[in-house]
C-alpha cells in the first residue's frame, strides 16, 4: 500500500463493491495483530510506554566467563564447584544454572549463566565474584544477562564521537522535532518562568495521583495552571535548587522536567528502587540512592548511591557498600542513613562533596569525581560536620572521650568536645575551639557564611540536667573571632534557631512552659545585642522570610497552626492567623506570600539575584518609587475584577427579582383562597404586622384638695 | 451579642421551631420531653411530657394554642401548648418522625419510618378545632418512597405536600389525589440522604440540606432548582432568614468521628450563606458537635441553633450584622 487513498477514491471503491459507508461499524475493524499497514501510529503514549521499560526481564540472570573448560567426566564436578560459589550469595533457581556444553565433544564451553530469584541477588553476584580467581588462569568475567546485548552492540571499530552542535538546556528529542515541523528552530529558555510579566511565582503541588504545577496569581485571587499530570511521580517531586527543573521519582530512576511553557521531559537517570534524590546546590549534579533489602536477612541492607551529571545524564560516578557503611556518625547510634549522604560544599559551584565515615570525612571533588590527594581527613570520633553555604569551609565537631587536661577528680565520663573549622581544598584547620562537659553541639550557618553558631548543651555541675550556650563564630572577619553566648535564663531549654537570611539577627524559641518565649539578637558589630523577647508565644518552629526582615512564628502540630507575623526591624506584630492543624510553611522565594498546607506543596525555587547588595538596599529603602508603577497595575485588575463581579451579582440579583415578582403574582391570585383555608382570617404577613398608633387615656384616679390661699 | 445558652436537654437536639408570634420557641430532642422557653431570654417556660421515645420534630399551630410532636415510640400527640396537656395520641406501627400543620391547621402531615418490613409513609390527619371530636383516622396515607422519609411539609394552598429522605429525592405528591406529580431531576438533584427541609416565609420556594455537603433551593411549585449552596460538611440543618436574603446551614462529621478529632476540625459552625449569590458571608462558632437543629425567628432578628452537644444556642443579632452589605 504505496499511496494514500483520498477519501474520493475510498468512496469510488465502496460503491463499486457495494458497499453502504456509513453502515459500517468501523470500531470492529481488526486489523492482524503486527500489521499497521505502514502506518505509524501517532498516539505519543504507546510510544512512551514502550522507551519507559528498563529491564528486559532477565535482570535475575548473570553469564559467567572464563570457567575452565572440562571433559564431560569432570562436567559435575565443575559445576559442584560453581554452585558452591553462586548458591553462598543467593538462592539460584531451581534448574537455574545452565552450562552449555559442545555437542560434539561433550566439552564445556568456559561459561555458565545462573538465575537467581531476584535482580538484586544477580547484581550483588556480579559485584563479588567478577575477578574471582578460581586459579591463575581462570579470573572469572560476570556480566548481566541484560548487558550482552549492549556489548553486542559495541562496534569493533573506534569511531570518533559525534560533536553535537551546542544547545541551551537539554530536551527530549521530540520536542524539538515537533518545532522543527513548524518551521522553528526555537532555543528553549529553561529559565523562562523567571520573565513572567505579572513577576508571579509557581508552585507545585501534589494530591491524590494528580501532580499539578500552578501560577500562584494573587491578584486574580486564584491560582493559574500552568501543568498537570496524573502518576506523575511514583513517590515525591522536588524542585532543583535553582528552580530550573522539577525531579520526579519512578521505580526504574529519577527524571527532571522543566522548559519555557510547559514540563518536557529533559532527562532521565536510571537507577532501579530509587528512594531519594538530591541535587547539588548549583544543580549540576544530582545523587541518587536506593536501599536493597539483603536476601539473606542477616546481612545488612545495600546502598546505591549514583552521581549523575543533570545536563548529560551521566553517572560521574557510583558508589556501592552496605547500609552500615553509610550510617555512620550523628549523635548516637541511629539506624538507618541520614540523608543527603553527600553533603555539597563551595557553594553554588558544586566545587565539592563530602561524606562522613568513621573517624574520617571523606572529601571529593567534582573536577576527577575522587578523593582530593587520593585520601580523606582523619578525625577520630567526628559527629557531625556542616559546609558553609557559600564558602569551601566546612565545621565539624568531635568529642574528645576522658579529655587530657581535664583535673583528675573530674569523673571520666566528662566529655571535651572540639569544634574545628577546615579550609578545602588545602585541609587545612582554620580555627578550633575546646568546650568542656558537652552533652551535644548543633551547628547553624548563616546563609552568607558569615557567621556560624554552635549551640552547646552543657552538663551542669550535678550532671542532672544540662543548659545551653551559644559560640558564634565570625567567619569572615580576621583570625574568626568566637563570640561566646548564654541566653537571659540560661536553663531555658532551645526550642528552636534561625538565622536572619542575608542578614546578622537570629531567632531564638526558648522556654520550659507550654508557651515559651522567642527572643531576638543582633551580632552586628562584633557584638551579640539582644533586641527584644516576646514572652509566652505559641511557638515551636522560626520562620524568616527570604528577604529577611520578616519572620513567622509557628505553632506547629502541638500549637494547631497559630501563626505570627512579626516585623523585627520595627519589632512589632504585623498580624495573626490560624491555619488549623497546618504542618507546613513554606515562604515563596520573593518573600510576598507564605503558603501553609498539610499536603505536599512546594514553591518553585528561584535562582540568586544578579543585583549587586548595594543595589538591592537602594532598591528596598526606595521601594515606594518602584512599587508606584506595580501599585497602579494592582488597582487596575482589582477594579477590573470588582466590575466583573459586581456585573455578573447585578445579574443574579435581577433574576431572583424577576423570579420572586413571578411568584408574588401567584401569591396574590390565591390570597383569597388562603383566606378562605383560615376561615376568613386574613392571612398574609403584612395585615398581621401593620404597625397602628393608638392613643388611650385612662383615668387612674381622681383626688381633690383645696389649695389654701396665702 | 453573646449567645444565651439553653441547657435544657439531655440528649441532642433534634428539631427547633418558634410560633408565629415569635416569641416561643419550641424544641426537640432525644430525650422524651419537648420543652418550650421564651424566645427572647431563653428562660425555659416549660416541658410536654407523654412521649416514650426521642421526638424527632414538632410544629405548632398560627394561633400558638396547638403543639403537634412526632416521636420514635410510633406515636404523633397534640398538645396544648399552654397547659401542657395531652389532647391526642395518634398511634402508628412505626417511628413517627415529621409533622407539618397545614394553611388553617385543620390538617397535619405525620410521616412514619420504615420499620419491621413496614415501607415508609406519609399520613394526612385531620384535626378537629375541639380536641373532644378528634379521631386517628387518616384521610390518605401515601406511600412509596424506599427509606426514610426524613421531612415532609405541606405545598400551596394545602394541594401538595413536599417529602424529601433517605433515597436523596425530593418529591412533590398530590394531597386530593395522593398521586405523586413530581421528582426533582436526578441531574441536579442531591446525592446523598436530604437531611432537612425548609419552608421559605411566603412558601415560594424551599431549602433542603443533605449529607453529600450542600444545601439547594427549589421553586416549590415547578421544583425546578433555584440555586446550590456547598460547603465542606454534611448538612444537618437548614434555615432561611426572613428578613434577609440570608441562609443558615448546620452540621459537621459524623457524631461517631467527633471524639476523635479536635472541636476546630468538625467544622461544627452555622455557616451563613447570601441567599441570591450563593457565596459564604461567614460562620457563627459554638457548639461542640454537629448542629441538629436551626431555626430563625419570624422576625429574622435572632437565630437558634440546636446541637448533638444537647444545648440549644439563641443568638440574637449585633446591628452589624444587618448592615452587611447585600450586592
Amino acid at each position: 500500500m504505496a499511496d494514500v487513498m483520498t477519501m474520493e477514491d475510498i468512496r469510488a471503491e465502496a460503491s463499486r463493491l457495494n458497499i453502504d459507508l456509513s453502515a459500517v461499524d468501523w470500531n470492529s475493524v481488526r486489523l492482524p495483530p503486527g500489521e499497521d499497514f505502514g502506518i505509524k501510529s501517532d498516539d505519543e503514549d504507546l510510544n512512551e510506554e514502550d522507551s519507559l521499560e528498563f529491564d528486559a526481564g532477565f535482570g535475575n540472570i548473570i553469564v559467567v566467563d572464563n570457567l575452565p573448560v572440562v571433559p564431560q567426566e569432570k562436567f559435575e564436578k565443575l559445576e559442584g564447584v560453581v554452585r558452591k560459589i553462586y548458591s553462598q550469595i543467593g538462592v539460584i533457581k531451581e534448574n537455574g544454572l545452565w552450562m552449555p556444553v559442545e555437542e560434539d565433544t561433550g566439552k564445556t564451553r568456559g561459561y555458565c549463566f545462573i538465575e537467581y530469584n531476584t535482580p538484586q541477588e544477580a547484581e550483588l553476584a556480579k559485584e563479588k565474584t567478577n575477578g574471582y580467581k578460581l586459579d591463575r588462569a581462570h579470573i572469572f568475567a560476570v556480566n548481566m544477562f541484560d548487558e550482552i546485548e549492549k556489548f553486542m552492540k559495541v562496534p569493533d571499530e573506534w569511531a570518533p564521537p559525534e560533536i553535537k552542535p551546542y544547545t541551551p538546556g537539554i530536551y527530549d528529542t521530540k520536542v524539538k522535532m515537533s518545532l522543527k515541523l513548524f518551521g522553528v528552530t526555537l532555543q528553549e529558555n529553561l529559565q523562562h518562568w523567571l520573565t513572567d510579566e505579572k513577576g508571579r511565582d509557581q508552585f507545585v503541588i501534589r494530591a491524590g495521583s494528580d501532580t499539578e504545577v500552578l501560577w500562584n496569581d494573587a491578584r486574580q485571587v486564584k491560582a493559574d495552571p500552568v501543568y498537570k499530570r496524573p502518576f506523575w511521580t511514583e513517590s515525591f517531586v522536588q524542585w532543583s535548587p535553582l528552580g530550573t527543573y522539577l525531579a520526579t521519582v519512578h521505580r526504574q530512576g529519577a527524571a527532571v522536567w522543566g522548559g519555557a511553557s510547559t514540563f518536557n521531559r529533559l532527562m532521565r537517570y536510571a537507577h532501579p528502587q530509587v528512594k531519594l534524590i538530591d541535587f547539588s546546590p548549583g544543580e549540576k549534579y544530582l545523587v541518587t540512592y536506593s536501599s536493597h533489602e539483603p536476601s539473606n536477612p542477616r546481612d545488612t541492607h545495600r546502598v546505591v548511591l549514583n552521581i549523575f551529571d543533570v545536563r548529560t545524564g551521566k553517572v560521574m560516578r557510583d558508589f556501592k557498600g552496605s547500609a552500615d557503611e553509610f550510617a555512620i556518625g550523628g549523635t548516637g547510634g541511629f539506624t538507618g542513613v541520614s540523608w543527603p549522604v553527600f553533603r555539597w560544599g563551595g557553594g553554588k559551584e558544586d566545587k565539592y562533596f563530602a561524606r562522613m565515615g568513621k573517624n574520617v570525612i571523606s572529601v571529593y571533588e567534582t573536577e576527577t569525581f575522587s578523593l582530593i590527594d587520593k585520601k580523606s581527613i582523619k578525625v577520630d570520633n567526628v559527629m557531625d560536620f556542616s559546609w558553609s553555604p557559600t564558602d569551601p569551609i566546612f565545621a565539624l565537631f568531635v568529642p574528645e572521650l576522658g579529655g587530657g587536661n581535664q583535673p583528675a577528680r573530674v569523673s571520666s565520663n566528662v566529655m571535651k568536645f572540639h569544634v574545628s573549622l577546615f579550609q578545602i581544598p588545602g585541609k587545612e584547620e582554620l580555627r578550633q575551639k575546646n568546650l568542656f562537659s558537652v552533652s551535644d553541639c548543633k551547628m547553624y550557618w548563616q546563609s552568607n557564611g558569615e557567621y556560624l553558631a554552635v549551640k552547646v548543651d552543657r552538663y551542669t555541675k550535678t550532671k542532672k540536667s544540662t543548659y545551653t550556650g551559644f559560640e558564634l563564630f565570625r567567619i569572615k572577619e580576621r583570625d574568626i573571632p568566637i563570640e561566646v553566648f548564654e541566653l537571659d535564663n540560661k536553663n531555658d531549654k532551645v526550642i528552636s534557631f534561625a538565622w536572619e537570611p542575608k542578614g546578622h539577627r537570629f531567632a531564638v524559641i526558648h522556654g520550659d512552659n507550654p508557651r515559651p518565649d522567642v527572643s531576638f539578637y543582633s551580632v552586628k558589630g562584633g557584638k551579640v545585642s539582644k533586641l527584644t523577647t516576646l514572652k509566652q508565644k505559641q511557638a515551636n518552629a522560626l520562620f524568616w522570610s527570604p528577604g529577611g526582615r520578616f519572620i513567622i512564628l509557628a505553632g506547629l502540630k502541638g500549637f494547631n497552626g497559630q501563626l505570627e507575623f512579626y516585623n523585627v526591624d520595627e519589632l512589632e506584630t504585623m498580624a495573626t492567623a490560624e491555619h488549623f492543624m497546618a504542618t507546613d510553611i513554606e515562604w515563596d522565594p520573593t518573600g510576598r506570600y507564605v503558603a501553609t498546607s498539610v499536603t505536599s506543596f512546594l514553591w518553585r525555587p528561584r535562582p540568586p539575584s544578579f543585583l549587586s547588595p548595594e543595589k538591592e538596599e537602594e532598591i528596598a529603602k526606595n521601594l515606594k518609587k518602584y512599587s508606584k508603577k506595580y501599585d497602579v497595575q494592582d488597582q487596575d485588575i482589582s477594579v477590573l475584577l470588582s466590575e466583573q463581579d459586581r456585573e455578573k451579582r447585578k445579574q443574579l440579583k435581577e433574576d431572583w427579582e424577576r423570579w420572586v415578582n413571578e411568584w408574588k403574582r401567584y401569591h396574590e391570585e390565591e390570597k383569597m383562597e388562603r383566606q378562605m383555608l383560615r376561615d376568613g382570617e386574613a392571612s398574609d404577613v403584612e395585615e398581621e404586622y401593620e404597625a397602628k398608633e393608638i392613643e388611650v387615656e385612662e383615668l387612674l384616679d381622681v383626688s381633690e384638695e383645696v389649695i389654701q390661699d396665702v | 451579642m453573646r449567645p444565651i445558652l439553653m441547657k435544657g436537654h439531655e440528649r441532642p437536639l433534634t428539631f427547633l421551631k418558634y410560633n408565629r408570634d415569635g416569641d416561643l420557641l419550641f424544641s426537640c430532642a432525644k430525650d422524651h420531653t419537648p420543652t418550650v422557653w421564651f424566645a427572647d431570654n431563653g428562660e425555659r417556660l416549660g416541658t410536654y411530657a407523654g412521649h416514650n421515645g426521642a421526638v424527632w420534630c414538632c410544629d405548632v399551630s398560627r394561633d400558638s394554642t396547638r403543639l403537634i410532636t412526632g416521636s420514635a415510640d410510633q406515636s404523633a400527640k397534640l398538645w396544648d401548648v399552654q397547659s401542657g396537656t395531652q389532647l391526642f395520641t395518634f398511634n402508628f406501627d412505626s417511628p413517627a418522625r415529621a409533622v407539618d400543620f397545614a394553611v388553617g391547621d385543620k390538617l397535619a402531615v405525620i410521616t412514619t419510618d420504615p420499620f419491621m418490613g413496614l415501607t415508609s409513609a406519609i399520613h394526612v390527619k385531620r384535626i378537629a378545632a375541639d380536641p373532644d371530636d378528634q379521631v386517628g383516622d387518616s384521610v390518605l396515607v401515601l406511600k412509596g418512597p424506599q427509606g426514610r422519609i426524613n421531612r415532609a411539609v405541606w405545598g400551596p394552598l394545602n394541594k401538595t405536600i413536599i417529602s424529601a429522605g433517605e433515597d436523596a429525592v425530593v418529591r412533590i405528591w398530590d394531597t386530593e389525589t395522593g398521586k405523586l406529580l413530581q421528582e426533582n431531576d436526578k441531574e441536579v438533584g442531591h446525592k446523598k440522604t436530604v437531611t432537612s427541609l425548609a419552608k421559605s416565609t411566603d412558601g415560594s420556594h424551599f431549602l433542603t440540606g443533605s449529607l453529600d455537603k450542600s444545601a439547594k433551593l427549589w421553586d416549590i411549585r415547578s421544583l425546578t432548582l433555584i440555586k446550590t449552596y456547598f460547603t465542606e460538611r454534611p448538612v444537618n440543618a437548614v434555615a432561611m432568614s426572613p428578613l434577609l436574603n440570608h441562609v443558615v446551614l448546620g452540621g459537621g462529621q459524623d457524631a461517631s468521628a467527633v471524639t476523635t478529632t479536635d472541636h476546630r476540625a468538625g467544622k461544627f459552625e452555622a455557616k451563613f450563606y447570601d441567599k441570591i449569590l450563593q457565596e459564604e458571608i461567614g460562620g457563627v462558632k459554638g457548639h461542640f458537635g454537629p448542629i441538629n437543629a436551626l431555626a430563625f425567628n419570624p422576625d429574622g432578628k435572632s437565630f437558634s441553633s440546636g446541637g448533638e452537644d444537647g444545648y440549644v444556642r439563641l443568638h440574637h443579632f449585633d446591628p452589624d450584622y444587618f448592615k452587611i452589605p447585600s450586592i
